[in-house]
């Protein structure tokens, strides 16, 4: 990347195959094939800026917390996504950024480009973005330890609120690596905002401390 | 509407007609006591109100339609039970194989093949579950979660699909009712028990039947309940069955005596998993199993008494 990471994303997003994709596909799957349990839904940010910040386990995920705002919120969406993967052919590339709209996040850091540039540059036009910490989506219905790129972004957008999303079930109905979409009821779980404390790591021992009260509120049991 | 019999649409009035007595009991009460929160039983009459119309436009539409509605309200209920089980993740694919069921035990009964409707889950699902997870080959556990995929499948699907098959029964034998006739006059008696069970309960119960399972209910509760739910059925058997008055009376027995043991045997699921509702699918009452647990024993058993006698 070069000077031009100060893009504006939304240019490249199709407003209106967006709109359709997301009230005639995303829409009916999640609440009808699906099933959305919305825990805490008076605990939505309905305008940015905010970052969401939520587990990782299944594509699902993007689409569920996209699905929970309405169809004239989600264009103000942009979830981070890994370009390694997301832009990897130009199919891929086009519905990631034509339709859901994506930011590309260059997971390996070996230039010394800003690799949040395009966030801040979103999140200071009020945009609303969604990030998984994890990385990746690991093992189904496994929290894993969370990267600590989000601590560098909360430190230079203080201000930003930074809303923890607990999702359980999307594993379970379409884990990684499977083709094949089974309905289970899911659940979201909406946490009480957070921003950034002053430090990485109070910071981070805050976002997984909340991230761990919300998984326990469901009192789930393991997937074996 | 024009499938639905004079009677059918009398009832449909009289239970419009009982909600909207409920609804203005409750706003009586809430503005002789403001004090208190009446949140959760207001979210239980707003459900009532979209249940039943939801319901009552599936049954006056074609039978059809009504029997596309009752193959989505089977699909809920297994979702919401595959949902709340612990199920192993090898058994993803038995579970979709599960869930296939669904459009083919539906679709038996739209062109009314009988036996196959009566032998597709019972014979073939219980014998080609077991084969698709031999195919996975986990058999660690494995009895445990065919047996509890196959329950649900059984109450869920097989039971409730019965409710549709009613619908397609000969209307010539039942002039007064026609199928749209006898499903709502099954779902009223069976919601009439359990509601007629609770006041009962309320107003004169001491003795606990059931205190490991459903704590709450009482020999008074059952038997008050069953004494209105007999005497109802009495009076409106004749109007939207075939039913003569000694088939009525064993009729109210069965649906009161069973709708009672469906009711139970959800609540013992409930408390096998630690929970208290099954999901909070509809607000105010849980979820889709919680309100459709007594029609799991009474369908089924209602059809084969009915089919005994008349089909």
């Amino acid at each position: 990347m070069n000077d031009s990471v100060k893009v504006n994303y939304s240019y490249k997003i199709n407003k209106v195959l967006r709109y359709i994709f997301f009230a005639i596909i995303v829409k009916p799957l999640m609440y009808i094939i699906i099933g959305l349990n919305i825990r805490n839904s008076h605990l939505r940010l309905n305008s940015g800026p905010a970052i969401i910040v939520a587990n990782h386990n299944s594509h699902l995920d993007t689409l569920a917390l996209m699905s929970i705002f309405p169809l004239t919120t989600i264009k103000n969406i942009h979830p981070v996504a890994a370009s390694d993967y997301f832009l990897s052919n130009k199919l891929l590339a086009w519905f990631s950024q034509s339709i859901i709209g994506i930011i590309p996040l260059n997971r390996n850091l070996t230039t010394f480009n800003d690799p949040f540039a395009d966030i801040v540059e979103a999140l200071r036009q009020n945009k609303i973005i969604i990030l998984f910490p994890e990385g990746s989506r690991g093992i189904p219905e496994k929290l894993d330890k969370f990267k600590t790129g989000i601590a560098h972004l909360a430190k230079r957008c203080p201000e930003v609120p930074i809303v923890p999303v607990f999702l359980h079930g999307f594993g379970k109905a379409l884990p990684k690596g499977e083709a094949l979409l089974v309905p289970f009821f899911c659940d979201i779980f909406l946490g009480e905002k957070i921003f950034w404390t002053g430090n990485k790591s109070s910071f981070m021992d805050k976002l997984e401390g909340s991230m761990l009260n919300l998984a326990r509120a469901g009192n789930f049991t393991a997937w074996e | 509407m024009n499938n639905l019999t004079l009677n059918v649409k009398i009832l449909m009035l009289v239970i419009i007609g009982l909600l909207s007595l409920s609804t203005l009991i409750f706003f009586l009460i809430k503005k002789n006591n403001p004090s208190q929160n009446y949140t959760e039983l207001w979210l239980r009459i707003r459900s009532w109100w979209v249940m039943i119309a939801i319901l009552f436009l599936a049954i006056s539409s074609s039978a059809k339609i009504a029997i596309v509605f009752f193959a989505f309200i089977s699909f809920l209920a297994l979702k919401e039970y595959l949902s709340l089980i612990p199920t192993r993740r090898s058994d993803r694919r038995v579970l979709f194989w599960a869930y296939l069921a669904i459009p083919i035990q539906y679709y038996l009964v739209s062109i009314h093949w009988y036996i196959m409707f009566l032998v597709f889950i019972p014979v073939y699902m219980f014998l080609l579950l077991p084969f698709r997870m031999v195919l996975i080959g986990d058999t660690k556990g494995f009895l445990h979660s065919l047996g509890t995929i196959y329950w649900g499948l059984m109450i869920t699907v097989f039971a409730l699909s019965h409710l549709a098959y009613l619908l397609v029964l000969d209307p010539l034998k039942n002039p007064y009712g026609g199928g749209a006739g006898l499903v709502l006059y099954l779902i009223f008696l069976t919601q009439f028990n359990d509601i007629a069970q609770y006041i009962s309960g309320k107003l004169f119960g001491k003795h606990k039947i059931i205190p490991l399972v459903s704590p709450n209910k009482t020999v008074e509760g059952f038997i008050g309940g069953m004494i209105a739910t007999v005497i109802l059925t009495i009076l409106i058997s004749p109007y939207l069955t075939p039913l003569n008055f000694g088939q009525s009376i064993l009729v109210g027995f069965i649906i009161a005596g069973f709708g009672f043991v469906g009711d139970v045997t959800i609540s013992a699921i409930k408390r096998d998993f630690g929970v208290k509702d099954t999901s909070n699918f509809i607000p105010g009452h849980g979820g889709i199993l919680d309100r459709l647990d007594s029609l799991t024993y009474t369908a089924p058993i209602f059809f084969h008494v009915l089919s005994y006698f008349y089909y």
